[in-house]
C-alpha cells in the first residue's frame, strides 16, 4: 500500500469515526491522491504494452468513451495486463488484429488512418450483428475494450460525477427528495 | 526475579468460533463474570485498517477488479474487492469435497467476527409456526422449543444489537424491539405500490443497523456500505459489538489463527481439552477446559465433532444418534430484476441509506394453499449504487456501439433497475448431508467435509412461485421481464450459495435422534454445547443470524446456570 493511500485511508477512517463525511471534502482528498499518483512519474510509461500498442489503445478508449483519458482507461488496462498474461494477450492480440485489418482495408494502421476510416472499422466491430468469420476476433476484442473502458471511466472521479452518483457521504438523517418521488410516481402506472 | 512455573491453565469455558454464536456466548458469559478462552481460526480484525468503508474505486489502481483484473475472469474475492469478509467459497489449503451428482458451495470467513463482518444484516424472527413445522403440515420435525421460549431472547438480542423495523402484527413476521427504519427510496415506493395492488405486504425492513445511538455506538450515517464493514460499528458484527467490548473486561483470552482440530475427552466422556493447530507455526496445541462451546459455524462445528473420535464414540463425539451431519439445509434463492421506465430521468439524489433495502416482503400466503410447503420472503434491490467494475456491463451488452450514444445510454440507465431476491425454506431430505471425506485432509492434516446436496420438488415449486411473483410485481410497476425458458434446476441457487446453512447437529427431545437437548447441550457429553446454526431443526424463510444470536444467548444463560449449580 502506498503511503499516500495509507494516509487517505487514515483520513477516511478518522472522518468515519468523527461522523458524517462531506462529499466535497472526501472527493477532494480522493482526487488529490489520485492526481498525485498518476502524475508522480510524469508521462505514463506502459508496463505491458509497447508504446505503439498503448497509443492505439488510448485512442480506441477515447473513441469508445469520449473523456476516457480523464479516467485513465488505457493506463488501467495496461496495468492489469502487466499482471495477467491472459489479459495482455487479449489486448496485444486485439490491437494487432485491428492494425492488420486496417492495413488490409486502408493501407494504414489504426493510429495513422483517417478518422472516417477508423469510424468505418469501429462501426463494424462495435456490434454483434456484424459478426462474420473475419470480423469475429475484432468484435470480441471490441467488447472487452468497451467493457473495460466504461469501467475505468465510470469508476474515476470524472465518470462518477458525470453519471450523477451523489452518495458515499455521511448524513445525519436519510431523506428522499419529494420531487424525485413525485417524478417517478407521475410516470408510473400508479399515477 | 523468580520464575514461577505453572501448569497449563484450565479455562472454565472454551468457545470455538467468534461469529454470531461465539461472539454472543463470549459477551453473555463475560457479562456474568465468567472467564473464557475464545478460539478463532482466522486473524484479529482491525476495522479501521481492514474495512474499506467510504473508499472510492479510483483509490485503488485496479478499481476493484483486483490484480490482473481477476473479476473479469470470474476470479477474485466473492462479493467484490470492497467486501468486509476475510474468506470465500474456496480457501487456500482448506478444501472440501462435493459428492458426484451434487453441487454445494461453502462460504467460510476466517477472521474475528467471521461472516458477521460482511453479512446482509437482515434480522427476522422465526414465527411461532416455524418452530412447529411437523405439527403444522406433517413434514419435517418440530423444534423442542416454542416461540415463547425464544421470544425473550429475541427481545434481548434486538435491544442489544439494534434492529430496525415497525410493528405490523403479521403472524409470519413477529414484531420485535425495533428502532426506526429510514424511509423507502423512490424505487421502493414504487415497489410498495405494486405490492399493495397485488395484496403482498411490503413493510419497513428489519436490519441489524442502529438508527439511534445505542450502547456507545453512533447511529447509522447512511452511506449504504454495511457490506464493507462499518468502522464506527453502526451495524451489528460480533467482532465490534460483542467480542471487542467483552475483551475490555479482561475476561477473554482470545487465541487467533487457531484451527480447532479435535475435542479431547476423558474416561467419563467429558471434554477436557481442545486440540487446535496454531496456523502460524503449524503445530498442534491443546487448551484445557471445563466446558466447551462449539460455534464454528454449522458445517465447521459438524466437522469438528465428526473428527473427534475415541473409544465409545468411534463415529464422532456427541453422535450416538448417528445424525451429526444429517438434516443439513440452506435457504432457497432466486433473483429477478428489470428496468423500470418510471425511474428514467429522475432527478439524481443520494439513495445510499442503510446497507440494504428499506422495505421487505414477509411471506404472505402462510394461511393459504400453495402447491409447495412453507414459504419465502422477498428482499429488494435498486437505487443509485456507487459505480463499480461491471456496473454498466448490462448497458454495454445491450446498447453496444460507442461514443456519445453509449455514454447517454449509461447515463439514462443508471439507477433505473430494481431487483427481487426470494429466500425460502428448504425441507431437510435424506440426500442432503455432510460427512468426513475419508480420502482428503487439509493442509493442517485435518480430514475435510464432503457435501451431498439435493433440492426437491418442494423447493423447485417454491422457486417457480418466486419467479411468477417477481414478474407480477415488475409488470405492475410498468417494467418488462425478458422471458427466458430454462429448467428450474438452473433457476434455483446452488446449495450453500445463500450462506444460510443450518441443521446437521440438531436439538430435540429424543436423544436417539437428536444430538443436542433443548438447550443445545450435547446429550452424550454434558459439558459440550453448540451455539451456531447447527442445532436448528428446520430452516424457515428467514435469515438465520438473529436466531443464532438469540439461541446462543439462551444457551449461554443455561450454561452459566449449570456451572453455578455445579452440574457441568
Amino acid at each position: 500500500m502506498s503511503l499516500s493511500r495509507r494516509s487517505v485511508l487514515a483520513r477516511i477512517a478518522a472522518a468515519a469515526m468523527a461522523g458524517p463525511v462531506g462529499l466535497e471534502a472526501a472527493q477532494h482528498v480522493h482526487e488529490a491522491a489520485a492526481a498525485a499518483a498518476t502524475t508522480a512519474g510524469g508521462l505514463y510509461k506502459p508496463k505491458a504494452l509497447t508504446q505503439h500498442e498503448f497509443d492505439t489503445l488510448k485512442m480506441l478508449c477515447e473513441t469508445i468513451v469520449p473523456g476516457a483519458s480523464k479516467g485513465s482507461a488505457a493506463e488501467f488496462i495496461d496495468l492489469l495486463s502487466s499482471q495477467n498474461p491472459e489479459m495482455a494477450q487479449i489486448y496485444t492480440g486485439g490491437i494487432a488484429w485491428l492494425d492488420d485489418e486496417m492495413r488490409r482495408q486502408y493501407q494504414s494502421d489504426f493510429l495513422a488512418a483517417k478518422p472516417e476510416q477508423r469510424t468505418e472499422m469501429l462501426d463494424k466491430i462495435a456490434y454483434r450483428k456484424n459478426r462474420t468469420a473475419e470480423l469475429a476476433p475484432g468484435i470480441r476484442f471490441f467488447d472487452w475494450a468497451r467493457r473495460m473502458t466504461v469501467d475505468a471511466y465510470y469508476t474515476s472521479a470524472a465518470g462518477i460525477k458525470e453519471v450523477g452518483y451523489k452518495g458515499n457521504r455521511g448524513t445525519k438523517e436519510f431523506k428522499v427528495p419529494q420531487e424525485a418521488i413525485d417524478y417517478a410516481v407521475k410516470r408510473s402506472p400508479f399515477a | 526475579m523468580f520464575q514461577i512455573t505453572r501448569s497449563a491453565p484450565v479455562y472454565d469455558v472454551v468457545i470455538i468460533g467468534s461469529g454470531a454464536g461465539g461472539g454472543t456466548v463470549t459477551k453473555v458469559l463475560t457479562d456474568l463474570g465468567i472467564n473464557v478462552a475464545l478460539l478463532e481460526a482466522g486473524p484479529m480484525l482491525n476495522p479501521a485498517k481492514d474495512f474499506k468503508e467510504h473508499m472510492w474505486p479510483y483509490q485503488v489502481p485496479h478499481r476493484g477488479a483486483m490484480d490482473g483484473g481477476a473479476s473479469y475472469f470470474g476470479h477474485g474475492r466473492a462479493f467484490g474487492f470492497f467486501s468486509a469478509h476475510a474468506g470465500g467459497w474456496q480457501l487456500d489449503g482448506e478444501p472440501y469435497t462435493v459428492a458426484e451428482g451434487s453441487k454445494f458451495n461453502w462460504f467460510r470467513s476466517r477472521i474475528v467476527g467471521g461472516r458477521t463482518n460482511h453479512y446482509g444484516r437482515i434480522s427476522l424472527r422465526y414465527a411461532d409456526y416455524d418452530l412447529k413445522p411437523y405439527t403444522r403440515d406433517g413434514i419435517g420435525t418440530d423444534w423442542p422449543i416454542s416461540y415463547e421460549d425464544i421470544a425473550p431472547y429475541y427481545d434481548k438480542t434486538e435491544a442489544f444489537i439494534g434492529v430496525t423495523g415497525s410493528k405490523e402484527g403479521i403472524r409470519s413476521a413477529p414484531d420485535g424491539v425495533f428502532q426506526k427504519c429510514p424511509p423507502p427510496r423512490v424505487h421502493e415506493v414504487l415497489i410498495k405500490k405494486a405490492a399493495d395492488k397485488l395484496g403482498i405486504p411490503c413493510i419497513p425492513n428489519r436490519l441489524a443497523v442502529i438508527t439511534q445511538d445505542t450502547n456507545g455506538r453512533p447511529a447509522c450515517h447512511y452511506c449504504g456500505q454495511c457490506g464493507r464493514g462499518c468502522i464506527p460499528a453502526s451495524n451489528y458484527s460480533s467482532s465490534q459489538v460483542q467480542v471487542f467490548p467483552a475483551m475490555k473486561t479482561g475476561k477473554v483470552t482470545l487465541i487467533t489463527d487457531a484451527m480447532a482440530r479435535e475435542l479431547i475427552t476423558n474416561s467419563e466422556g467429558k471434554v477436557t481439552a481442545v486440540s487446535y493447530i496454531d496456523k502460524n507455526t503449524r503445530t498442534e496445541k491443546q487448551i484445557k477446559c471445563r466446558t466447551v462451546v462449539v460455534a464454528a459455524s454449522c458445517c465447521e462445528s459438524t466437522r469438528l465433532l465428526l473428527n473427534s473420535k475415541g473409544p465409545g464414540h468411534e463415529n464422532g463425539l456427541a453422535n450416538s444418534s448417528g445424525t451429526v451431519g444429517k438434516y443439513l439445509t440452506d435457504n432457497t434463492g432466486f433473483s429477478l430484476g428489470a428496468r423500470i421506465p418510471a425511474l428514467e430521468g429522475m432527478p439524481r439524489h443520494d439513495s445510499d441509506g442503510m446497507g440494504g433495502a428499506h422495505l421487505y416482503m414477509p411471506w404472505w400466503l402462510w394461511d393459504k394453499k400453495t402447491d409447495f410447503p412453507r414459504g419465502y420472503h422477498v428482499e429488494l434491490g435498486g437505487g443509485y449504487g456507487m459505480p463499480g467494475i461491471g456496473s454498466f456491463a448490462g448497458v454495454c451488452a445491450q446498447h453496444e456501439g460507442y461514443g456519445d450514444s453509449l455514454k447517454k445510454a449509461i447515463y439514462e440507465d443508471f439507477g433505473t433497475h430494481v431487483g427481487f431476491s426470494g429466500r425460502g425454506e428448504m425441507i431437510p431430505n435424506k440426500d442432503t448431508y455432510c460427512e468426513i471425506d475419508p480420502d482428503v485432509v487439509d493442509k493442517y492434516g485435518i480430514p475435510v467435509l464432503k457435501f451431498h446436496f439435493k433440492w426437491t420438488d418442494a423447493e423447485y415449486k417454491q422457486v417457480e412461485h418466486m419467479e411468477k411473483t417477481f414478474t407480477d410485481i415488475i409488470e405492475t410497476m410498468g417494467g418488462t421481464v425478458v422471458k427466458r425458458d430454462r429448467p428450474v434446476e438452473s433457476k434455483i441457487s446452488v446449495g450453500g450459495d445463500i450462506i444460510h446453512e443450518v441443521g446437521a447437529i440438531r436439538m430435540g427431545n429424543d436423544p436417539k435422534v437428536a444430538p443436542l437437548n433443548k438447550y443445545c447441550q450435547a446429550n452424550d457429553v454434558k459439558n459440550l454445547f453448540v451455539a451456531d446454526a447447527a442445532p436448528f431443526v428446520s430452516n424457515p424463510d428467514k435469515n438465520p443470524t438473529l436466531t443464532i444470536v438469540a439461541l446462543a444467548w439462551r444457551t449461554a444463560d443455561y450454561l452459566a446456570e449449570e456451572m453455578r449449580k455445579g452440574n457441568v
